[in-house]
């Protein structure tokens, strides 16, 4: 227990640490060097947060896991949840119950999570309910580019968008008040170089989470009927405008720029620190701060942009700032020219940089035509190595999918992915990854696969995580549906790919609790699978042997690949290199793993430094050339 | 004015420390600092990168390209990958010891460190090359490179933080077992100069 707090706060990495006592005794002013998400983490609390859920996913999980390393008292409940969705209707219940509540996860947990936040926009909130969603443009650890202050207009709710760490910070608690203000859940969009990025923020270490009234029953209130949907839905569309208004005079949303300025830039989050990096303090040009995109400051837009005739819209993932500003235009009849994604004046997808920013706004600026060619490309340029991500060294579910490949040699057999580590057994030479779509639906394709064509065997790739994220419905789906799969669980004891937090298989939460771990095998033979085995991927001939068996049998099967994720559970343990080595490589053109390259005597070379003598190379080489170091 | 330092490698090679301990060194210095961190897939072999802008004009928490004053590079193709963050008249700091991707393992092609570190050199004439295993020979693991190097930053007089601010840091930010070790390990890497 003790380690695993102790863990938690080693990992926020708390850095430049300076209390210090103020007069106020019960006031502990801190300063600290933190991670965007820490700050939002540390603001939250700040706001008195008494309920904080979650599903990690890249950019968003280290807030929770903040939350839990300041979480010493317990004063706050604080849970990673088995999924969005969970997560979502956790915050919402201890919400009428009067509970300030933070919600976490990337944009696509909100696909998840979307059917509960939609009916509880309709139904509205009691305690400050904030739904921190981090985008990810780029992308960079994600399946789209979708944008969430557009989710945010969909199911008609506040949207909040920092522009830095500091700004993060402070509105976070802002997003509380205006939930309580107006009881509805409001939505707080950072993007990843608001997440990941680090700034010193200051704040009282001592505050105490909110004091609630406990859940007071009102089934007219809290229970969602058509009558009450459509009573208030009127009374959202009513109040939005109302909040727009409210908007226009919130502190984040500015503008700078002198009077009579004909052109301006529009634009919001981290490319506003990238517009603001290249114009600083020039005035010729008006620069508008949107942090708040969802109802739209019209009157705040209005009035920033009087007498300005040329707009340069600067936003990634959607044209959101775009198409409401092209709406204003057209409800206001502005004769203003608006150039953005919808003129191919900014790009369509990917990751904005400070230096295209700067580009594109000094063009526009000087009226000159921007391209990409010109661009200052090295003039020299030299071929760099392509560096995919990879499996690590020693990671056990290179071995688990080597076994399958192994035991379906000369067999028909499809191998659907899932979303974790695992995703990267795509890569050569492994190449065992035929499908992805999102979490848990590799098991469910993997039965509509069967459905078209029975006579290949069709395989699912889980992880722990994942399975009990979604996992469980597909395997019930293909079981009542009689699918014939293969289930491989890889079960590494961790959610490896966003920083090895918890799950109900772990025996441990966020709470610092030490709690009974769920079996996925008895879920699996409750739910009535046709067989169930259990096998280290590490006896690579031992999981062949399991893989052939279970292709032999009918019906919905599940391997359960057990072996812990290199970085949780340490080895000192490595390989080497005899004489008997014949440099014919197979090792390498077999499991591809990144410790194994090949020396100047033509054979191969064992890293030390990422080895973790986990022996897989060793199995597979045919002269018994590596032994343990 | 901003000063900023790119520092650029593979994932794992500790990269998130250093950068860490150089926002820390500032910040005792009572300089205004930022930094931006590479977290997720990429962690996993793939190209990182750590961007640390010491300055209170800064407000992109990436440095634009061009603006780098210093990249400390923890392997050659790496430094050449991101050599456009160079100012003009910027240094670099390299190690020359190679990563080979799984990739290149696959397809028997290698990469050439030296063809890197011409072309680098070709780029800026502020260019110094180390090597983390004889850097780091005498504390038994090249793991140690990532505090090392920022002592050759230092020792090298590239580094805009002073030597008790950077010691500091390494003292509130390196788990406690191990911090004589890192304050040895950086000293190592100012002497080596």
């Amino acid at each position: 227990m003790a380690s695993f707090l102790m863990k938690c706060i080693l990992k926020c990495d708390i850095i430049v640490s300076c209390a210090s006592h103020t007069d106020r005794e019960e006031l502990i002013v801190k300063k600290e060097y933190v991670m965007g998400n820490q700050a939002i983490a540390i603001g939250a609390l700040a706001a008195g947060v008494n309920v904080a859920t979650g599903y990690p996913g890249t950019p968003s999980s280290e807030i929770i896991d903040t939350i839990a390393a300041h979480n010493k008292d317990k004063n706050v409940h604080v849970e990673w949840s088995v999924n969005e969705k969970a997560a979502m209707e956790v915050a919402a219940g201890a919400s009428f119950a009067g509970a300030r509540c933070l919600v976490t996860m990337k944009m696509m947990g909100l696909n998840v999570a979307s059917d509960a936040l939609m009916s509880l926009a309709y139904v509205g909130v009691e305690g400050g309910l904030v739904v921190v969603v981090c985008d990810d443009p780029g992308p960079i650890s994600s399946q789209t580019e979708q944008d969430t202050r557009l989710f945010g207009k969909y199911c008609r709710i506040p949207v909040f968008d920092p522009a830095s760490v500091e700004e993060a910070f402070e509105m976070i608690k802002d997003a509380f008040e205006y939930s309580e203000k107006y009881h509805t859940p409001v939505i707080f969009r950072p993007t990843t170089r608001i997440d990941h990025a680090y700034a010193e923020i200051e704040y009282d270490e001592a505050v105490k989470p909110k004091e609630y009234a406990g859940f007071v029953k009102n089934s007219k209130r809290f229970v969602i009927f058509p009558r009450l949907s459509r009573m208030n839905h009127e009374m959202i569309e009513k109040r939005n405008p109302a909040i727009g208004d409210d908007f226009s005079s919130y502190k984040g949303n500015v503008a700078t720029g002198k009077a009579g300025n004909k052109k301006a830039v529009l634009t919001g989050g981290v490319c506003y620190a990238y517009s603001k990096e290249y114009i600083q303090d020039r005035d010729d040009v008006t620069l508008v701060k949107v942090a708040t995109p969802h109802p739209f400051p019209e009157k705040f837009i209005l009035e920033s942009l009087k007498g300005v005739e040329e707009v340069l819209v600067v936003e990634e993932l959607y044209p959101y700032l775009e198409d409401e500003l092209i709406f204003l235009a057209g409800k206001h009849h502005l004769n203003i020219k608006v150039l953005g994604k919808h003129t191919f004046d900014s790009p369509l997808a990917g990751e904005c940089t400070p230096e295209d920013v700067a580009k594109r706004i000094e063009c526009f600026i000087n009226g000159t035509p921007y391209s990409e060619a010109a661009k200052d490309v090295a003039e020299e340029n030299i071929k760099l190595p392509i560096r995919p991500p990879v499996l690590c060294a020693g990671c056990p579910h290179r071995a688990s999918f080597y076994a399958v490949k192994q035991a379906m040699k000369g067999q028909k057999a499809n191998f659907c992915g899932d979303i974790g580590c695992y995703t990267l057994g795509n890569a050569m030479p492994l190449d065992m990854v035929d499908t992805c779509l999102c979490m848990g639906a590799g098991i469910t394709m993997a039965q509509g696969l069967f459905n078209t064509d029975p006579e290949t065997v069709n395989f699912a790739f889980v992880g722990d995580s994942t399975f009990f994220a979604s996992g469980m419905t597909g395997v019930a789906n293909a079981i009542y549906n009689e699918a014939d799969i293969i289930l491989c669980v890889l079960d590494n004891s961790t959610t490896a790919m966003t920083g090895h937090q918890p799950h109900p298989g772990t025996g441990r939460n966020m709470m610092g609790d030490f709690v009974d771990k769920i079996s996925i095998e008895k879920i699996l033979l409750g739910m009535g699978v046709a067989k169930v085995e259990r096998v280290n991927p590490l006896e690579h001939e031992k999981a062949v042997a399991v893989v052939k068996e279970m292709a032999s049998i009918k019906g919905v099967k599940a391997i359960l690949f057990e072996s812990p994720c290199i970085a949780i559970v340490k080895s000192n343990k490595k390989m080497t290199v005899t004489d008997k080595c014949i440099g014919c490589k197979k090792c390498i053109r077999e499991i591809g793993c990144p410790a194994l390259s090949v020396g100047e005597d033509g054979k191969v070379k064992i890293d030390a430094l990422t080895c973790t003598g986990c022996t897989l190379c060793a199995q597979v080489c045919p002269t018994d050339a590596i032994v343990n170091a | 004015m901003s000063y900023n330092i790119l520092l650029c490698g593979v994932g794992g090679q500790g990269t998130v420390l250093a950068s860490k301990l150089l926002a820390a060194g500032a910040a005792k210095d009572k300089k205004v600092v930022h930094s931006a961190e590479t977290i997720g897939m990429a962690q996993r072999g793939g190209p990182v990168t750590s961007h640390v802008r010491i300055g209170d004009d800064v407000y992109s928490p990436l440095i634009p390209k061009g603006c780098a004053d210093l990249i400390i590079a923890f392997e050659p193709s790496e430094a050449a990958r991101n050599i456009d963050y160079l100012k003009k008249d910027g240094a670099v700091i390299v190690n020359e010891v190679t990563i080979n991707p799984v990739t290149q393992a696959l397809s028997g092609e290698k990469y050439d460190g030296q063809e890197m570190l011409d072309f680098l050199s070709k780029k800026t004439s502020n260019l110094k090359v180390v090597n983390s295993n004889t850097l780091c020979e005498k504390f038994g693991s090249a793991k140690f490179f990532n505090v090392a190097v920022l002592g050759v930053a230092l020792g090298a007089g590239y580094l805009d933080i002073s030597k008790d601010a950077m010691i500091q840091a390494i003292e509130c930010t390196v788990k406690k077992d191990f911090v004589d070790t890192n304050k040895e390990v950086f000293n190592h890497g100012i002497a080596s100069v």
